[in-house]
């Protein structure tokens, strides 16, 4: 287990204007998860792939009941019964160790419950979907960190304990006082915060954060945000960031995934995808959005309503809904396929085969040449 | 479709509006303290708030969470009486009480589908009440049912009839509330956050349809939401409410592209926007207030980037900016006229509001203003 640094940990190396090459520290491989058994089971995940890179945040975004906290939970085995993960692997990379040449790396799949408990928290942290219900409502936001300290940080006194949970709140901006509060006398936002504040406790290379500002307000939303790309910045852990509000990931996000009925439809760095999307559910999810400035123009959403996962439409499940399907699309499943040099990827036959792909699904990649969001906060 | 081009480049005119609320205040006692003597104390959750629907307009009523936007549109409903301020119908006073003939013009539809459709009946049964009720379905109930269904576009309506509301995405079930809700032929509709619970790529459907109501049928529609891409894509006028009061008034897109009030830049600062070139910066910060001792003077002084010291003593004036807009703040001021009330009169104030006699029982809790809502939506 890495020793506790100091606060200010070494200056992160801006590596997100070039994420594509850095290396990466969670790889999900064709992770599969049912609820229930036999043939009343449901295909929550299907074949999913994801790759998230050391100080990425990579935007996972989809309807409700895509799957996102189903993968998510998954890849750290936190996943409810009766979900069960029906085959892939997950590989964790740690920092590698000085000195040490042996692979590090842990399929969390096969891991057995002490690394487990060595890595969760540690290592990869999670910021729940219901973040309200998530800290302990009977001892205090102070006594919460305690026992988590005293666990992981097992040399620190008990005064040093309380100090750097001090330090932890002053930074997701809440004052040290509030280690003296009951969840239930913080505020939304404040209990957000601290959840926050309890997953960067121990300084993991990976946060997962779910939905973590959704039940805000937008101005909430926004400070809390804010904080995490600062801390991002200054401390380097990689971020997976699942929400449904894609216009909020497109600001945040270095990369972003999309998800549908329980798929990856398409992968793209975020401006690629904002500006030129290749796969039509995102084109209509984009499309979902009213904009906040120019003509108001009507627009449409898109017709029909998300499937049901216990009666999936054959082939492209979105394929009902698609104003471009073809009659391969009803027979066959797309997988997500590398489009081009990019790097991007997409799951449509509109792609392949020499179909005709739309106009509206051609559109200029704006590539490396615009700066993604993360080299526009760099350079504030 | 209706959000024609035309639609969305004409300003609101001036037309007398259907139903207006004036001045009205809403306050709720509430528990308050801690240990085991906790006192109540009375939470004003709607003060002094003034709103005008026109037939033939969406009026969106933006603001955080706790800003009383559900408050206004239940008095505008007439489900809760106002403590203080009137709701005018045609320019005429609306007695208290909810006299059928009110609900009959005035309909509201709410958050979650299923609190206004009953879920052992089946959506025939589910529209035809309101028609029985109101004496309005005329020879053919069936074809009166099915009428409704193309009006919210559930096409071809045969296959709706016999479901139940469980069997209807979010979506349909929302469709059907709101052909519930013009069963009666209103004039006016108030939607309270009639999409934040359905998937993002069907909300769009939902708010076209609101669209498409106030240009076929003219309805007069308030539209209650805190997303607010979504109010200057629906909605002819946005209203801002922050703490409880009213702060800016303005034509949708002159609201979005030219706020004038400080929370109302805020708001904007904050909400998402991939199309922004720079990463936003907060045009200020803080939490909202407490609304049982809300801040003295302008509500928003604590937070406000721009405070002076008359906006920590004296409430600002409601100031015409410019066509149809108008911002509470004292920056739109003459400075020689930023005049602070004499302490005299701040104190005055202040223990005037905290007098005021509550003109109804309170409400007792939130179960029982469900149950309520949902009967009395039915009358
Ligand atoms: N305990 C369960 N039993 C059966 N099915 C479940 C269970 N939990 C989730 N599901 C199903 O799995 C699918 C994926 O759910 P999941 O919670 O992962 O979606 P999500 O993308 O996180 O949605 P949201 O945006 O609403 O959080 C849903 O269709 C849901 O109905
Ligand atoms: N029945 C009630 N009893 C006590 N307080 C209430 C009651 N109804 C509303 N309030 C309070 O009044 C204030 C305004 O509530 P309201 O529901 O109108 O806000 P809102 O703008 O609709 O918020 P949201 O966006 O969360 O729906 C809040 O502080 C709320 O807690
Ligand atoms: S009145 Fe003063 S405090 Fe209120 S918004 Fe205007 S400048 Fe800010
Ligand atoms: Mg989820
Ligand atoms: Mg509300």
């Amino acid at each position: 287990m890495s020793e506790m640094s100091p606060p200010a940990l070494a200056p992160r190396t801006p590596t997100h204007s070039s994420t594509r090459e850095a290396e990466p520290v969670l790889e999900i491989r064709g992770l599969n998860v049912d609820y229930g058994f036999g043939t009343e089971a449901v295909h929550a995940v299907v074949d999913c792939d994801l790759v998230l890179r050391r100080g990425q945040v990579l935007g996972l975004a989809g309807e409700s009941g895509s799957g996102k906290s189903t993968l998510s939970m998954a890849a750290i085995r936190l996943l409810r019964s009766p979900g069960v993960i029906t085959g892939g692997e997950v590989l964790f990379h740690p920092r590698p160790v000085e000195g040490d040449s042996s692979d590090p790396t842990i399929d969390l799949l096969r891991a057995d419950e002490a690394e487990l408990r060595r890595v969760r928290w540690s290592e990869i942290s999670v910021v729940f979907q219901s973040a309200l219900n998530a800290l302990n409502p009977v001892i205090t936001i102070g006594a919460q960190f305690d026992d988590l300290l005293k666990v992981h940080r097992p040399h620190l006194s008990s005064s040093e304990r309380w100090d750097r949970g001090v330090e932890l709140l002053e930074m997701v901006g809440m004052t040290g006082d509030r280690l003296r509060s009951y969840s239930h006398e913080l505020s939304g936002g404040m209990r957000q915060r601290a959840m926050i504040a309890m997953a960067l406790a121990l300084e993991p290379q990976v946060m997962i954060l779910d939905e973590p500002t959704t039940a805000l307000d937008v101005v909430t939303q926004r400070e809390i945000l804010e904080e995490l790309m600062g801390l991002r910045d200054r401390l380097g852990f990689a971020a997976l960031f699942i929400t449904h509000d894609l216009s909020l990931l497109v600001e945040l996000a270095d990369e972003i995934v999309v998800m549908y009925a329980g798929r990856l439809m398409e992968r793209a760095p975020a401006a690629s995808l904002f500006r030129a999307p290749r796969v039509p559910y995102t084109y209509g999810l984009l499309h979902c959005f009213p904009p906040m400035h120019g003509e108001r123009k009507p627009m449409e959403g898109i017709p029909g309503s998300p499937p049901d996962l216990r009666a999936l439409p054959s082939g492209c499940s979105f394929h009902p809904r698609c104003p471009w399907a073809m009659e391969r699309c009803r027979k066959e499943t797309p997988v997500l396929t590398r489009l081009d040099a990019s790097g991007r990827e997409a799951a449509c036959w509109l792609h392949s085969g020499g179909a005709t792909v739309p106009a509206e699904l051609a559109m200029v990649d704006p590539g490396d040449r615009g700066p993604s969001a993360a080299t526009r906060r760099v350079a504030r | 479709m209706s959000l024609t081009a035309q639609q969305a480049a004409v300003p609101p005119v001036s037309v007398a509006p259907v139903l207006e609320g004036r001045g009205l205040t809403k306050y709720f006692s509430v528990k308050h303290g801690r240990g085991i003597f906790p006192g109540t104390a009375r939470l004003f959750a709607v003060d002094d708030v003034t709103i005008a629907l026109a037939a033939g307009t969406v009026t969106a009523l933006v603001g955080e969470s706790g800003s009383g936007k559900t408050t206004v549109a239940r008095m505008l409903a007439k489900i809760i009486n106002p403590d203080g301020g009137a709701v005018l119908l045609d320019g005429k006073p609306v007695p208290h009480g909810r006299p059928r003939s009110y609900a009959r013009q005035v309909q509201m539809v709410f958050q979650d589908p299923f609190a206004s459709l009953n879920p052992i009946h089946r959506i025939s049964y589910n529209l035809v009440r309101p028609l029985t009720i109101h004496h309005l379905g005329g020879d053919d109930l069936n074809e009166a049912v099915e009428e409704l269904l193309r009006r919210v576009a559930l096409e071809p309506p045969q296959q709706y009839t016999r479901k139940f509301p469980h069997e209807l995405s979010g979506g349909q079930r929302q469709r059907v509330a709101i052909a519930r809700a013009l069963s009666v032929r209103p004039r006016v509709l108030l939607a309270d956050e009639p999409v934040s619970m359905l998937d993002v790529s069907i909300r769009l459907g939902i708010l076209n349809l609101l669209a498409d109501l106030r240009d076929r049928d003219h309805l007069a529609i308030l539209y209650v939401t805190h997303d607010i891409a979504s109010a200057r894509y629906l909605a002819d006028t946005i209203v801002v409410m922050y703490a409880g009061q009213v702060v800016e008034t303005a034509p949708s897109e002159r609201l979005t592209d030219h706020p004038a009030h400080p929370y109302t830049q805020l708001l904007l600062s904050a909400a998402p926007d991939p199309d922004r070139a720079e990463p936003p910066s907060l045009a200020g910060s803080g939490a909202p207030p407490s609304l049982i001792t809300p801040p003295s003077g302008c509500r928003f002084h604590p937070r406000c980037p721009h405070a002076m010291a008359i906006c920590s003593t004296t409430a600002p004036p409601s100031v015409t900016v410019g066509p149809g807009h108008a911002s509470n703040c004292w920056l739109h001021v003459d400075e020689s006229r930023r005049v602070p009330d004499h302490p005299d009169v701040v104190a005055a104030k202040a223990s005037s509001t905290s007098l005021r006699p509550p003109a109804a029982p309170p409400p007792i809790g939130t179960t029982q203003m469900r149950r309520t809502e949902e009967d009395r939506s039915m009358e």
